[in-house]
């Protein structure tokens, strides 16, 4: 394989992200939670079923959990393992400029650098961000995260 | 490695060099290895030089204009016809639609039998027939049509091996059958569909016929006749010609009995502000200008593909595709999804591989050079038929060589690899 193909490939196909894809962290829909989504990327079919509980944590409102039901490829399922263990017990605030942080490393088509002080693991999908069609992988779990995010808040007002 | 195979054609390499793509390196070095011609076909040069010379030469819309340009761009856009015509072996060159692609054709017959009166009406009580292993695109528009209409949609399941499931077919087609509408061959499965015998017996109960060939068109001989059909559609990307035209074939009776699907110029006899009448097939369903240039080029193509032989290219198809399913079965955990044996279907072959989802086994291969599909294929139905989401798809025409083949299978092992399955 040439040099650039297998490089770009790696890059894509981080440690971290196999890792994830194999060993997913917080997996499975639990209870309790204020709002389920259900987000499908119609292109491939990857779909994800996804819960949020928000609590209130001496008065700072955070995600106390994110659970998850999904199916698709390596990037879609190990970014959802990701996501969920980064935002779990952040305080909501947090979690969406966390949410930002990557949806602008995703949509940087490889020029952005990742924080990884804000991002930690997320970091490994910087790679991703140069492959336009497997940066909808990626997103499926942030983007359904969010959803179910605002409609919870919406909930509890 | 690859050996001599029996049925592939002989002018192989002089073939390829007909289609300029396949020349070109990719993914950084990589020789390209076009494996998803089921998604779209390669284009010859005559096909690109024929485009090229009608804009360069004889462009202007066509029966419309009084000059010698329009005269020289009306007659290629109606010798395409002809050459269509002659391809699927059409009684009468005024049976032959052009429209966008095979999902309008498709789309055409399905809202026309909509808005048919008389025998033709379609309402509540009457069913449509399809089958599970149909494109989205003879799916959606016949619920469609039967959600407005108050009919009701029923299909032929499919067995375990990826057939469709007969066994229920006297119960399926009945006296309320007014259309059945299936595939040829499917764009996932591969299956070649018994579409005779499924016809003769539609019309034992007086029902319509519609066939899908967009993936028969491209690999098998098409005698519409001889196929039973009343209407068939395909595509022309598919048959090496151009994205933007697709056909439709029909009875000329039935054509005529069908009201206008789109309203506009060059589809009336004569306008009034209050009313209009309407010229016979084919021009009653092609309003508006029509795609001139992807029409010629489309001609050029199923000239190019019948001076081929489109008996020659089913063979190469099959020794092929007879070669990739061996290949394929050496790599472990590797379920492929429809027929095993070669001669009874097409080039598209659609597997599994335990532990690595299609779309990461679309991007390792692609890092190589070797383009196939990964999802669903617009066929979400028959995946779901077997407990999958997703798939992988391989398929090829008649510039693969065995060595491209060799290429997949490779690059397959490598794949497990690479996510550490051995």
């Amino acid at each position: 394989m040439s040099p650039s193909a297998s490089t770009d490939l790696d890059a894509l196909y981080q440690e971290i992200i196999l890792d994830h894809y194999k060993n997913p962290l917080h997996k499975g829909l639990r209870e309790p939670f204020e709002a389920e989504v259900h987000h499908v990327n119609p292109t491939c079919g990857d779909e994800v079923t996804l819960r949020v509980h928000l609590a209130d944590e001496d008065g700072v409102l955070t995600v106390a959990d994110v659970s998850y039901d999904s199916v698709g490829c390596s990037i879609s399922q190990a970014s959802a393992s990701v996501m969920a263990d980064l935002i779990i017990g952040k305080p909501v605030e947090e979690a969406m400029a966390i949410h930002e942080s990557f949806l602008t490393l995703m949509q940087g088509k490889g020029t952005v650098e990742p924080d990884e002080d804000v991002l930690e693991d997320g970091i490994a999908f910087a790679g991703v961000a140069k492959f336009p069609a497997r940066v909808k992988c990626a997103l499926l779990s942030w983007m359904a995260w969010k959803d179910a995010t605002a409609t919870s808040m919406e909930e509890s007002k | 490695m690859s050996r001599e195979l029996t049925g592939v054609l002989p002018e192989l390499e002089v073939i390829r060099k007909d289609f300029p793509i396949l020349s070109r390196t990719v993914s950084g070095g990589h020789p390209l290895v076009y494996l998803d011609s089921a998604n779209t076909s390669q284009k010859p040069q005559v096909v690109i030089d024929t485009m090229v010379d009608h804009l360069e030469r004889h462009n202007a819309n066509v029966a419309r204009a009084m000059h010698q340009l329009g005269a020289e761009a009306s007659e290629a856009f109606e010798d395409a016809r002809d050459k269509v015509a002659a391809f699927i072996k059409a009684p009468s060159r005024d049976e032959v639609v052009f429209t966008k692609n095979a999902t309008e054709a498709l789309n055409l017959v399905a809202n026309t039998f909509a808005w048919a009166e008389g025998e033709l009406s379609i309402g509540a009580g009457d069913e449509v027939l399809i089958t599970e292993m149909e494109h989205h695109s003879n799916i959606v528009p016949w619920q469609l049509l039967t959600q407005r209409k108050g009919a009701t949609l029923r299909w032929f399941g499919l067995t375990d091996d990826g057939r469709l499931d007969l066994s229920n077919i006297d119960e399926l087609i009945n006296e309320r059958t007014k259309v059945v509408s299936l595939t040829w061959v499917s764009n996932m499965l591969g299956t070649i569909n018994p579409v005779a015998e499924i016809a003769r017996r539609a019309h034992e109960v007086g029902a319509i016929v519609v066939v899908d060939a967009s993936q028969a068109a491209p690999q098998l001989p098409v005698d519409v006749v001889a196929s039973g059909a009343d209407l068939l559609a395909f595509t022309g990307h598919k048959v090496v010609g151009p994205t933007g035209i697709g056909v439709l074939w029909g009875r000329k009776s039935l054509l005529d009995q069908l009201p206008p699907f789109h309203g506009g110029g060059e589809m009336i006899e004569t306008v009034t502000m209050e009313r209009s009448t309407y010229a016979k097939a084919p021009h009653r369903f092609e309003a508006g200008t029509p795609p001139i240039v992807e029409a010629v080029g489309l001609g050029a193509a199923v000239d190019y593909l019948t001076h081929i032989g489109l008996e020659n290219i089913h063979l190469h198809e099959q020794a092929i595709t007879g070669y990739a399913l061996e290949g394929l079965a050496t790599i472990p955990g590797l379920t492929v999804l429809g027929p095993l044996d070669a001669t009874q279907r097409g080039g598209a072959i659609s597997f599994e591989i335990d532990g690595v989802h299609p779309h990461d086994i679309a991007q390792v291969l692609d890092a190589r050079g070797v383009a196939v599909r990964a999802g669903h294929h617009c066929a979400k139905p028959a995946h779901a038929r077997f407990g999958v989401q997703s798939s992988t798809r391989m398929s090829s025409y008649l510039y693969t060589t065995p060595a491209e083949i060799d290429a997949l299978v490779e690059g397959l092992e490598y794949t497990r690899s690479y996510f550490k399955l051995d």
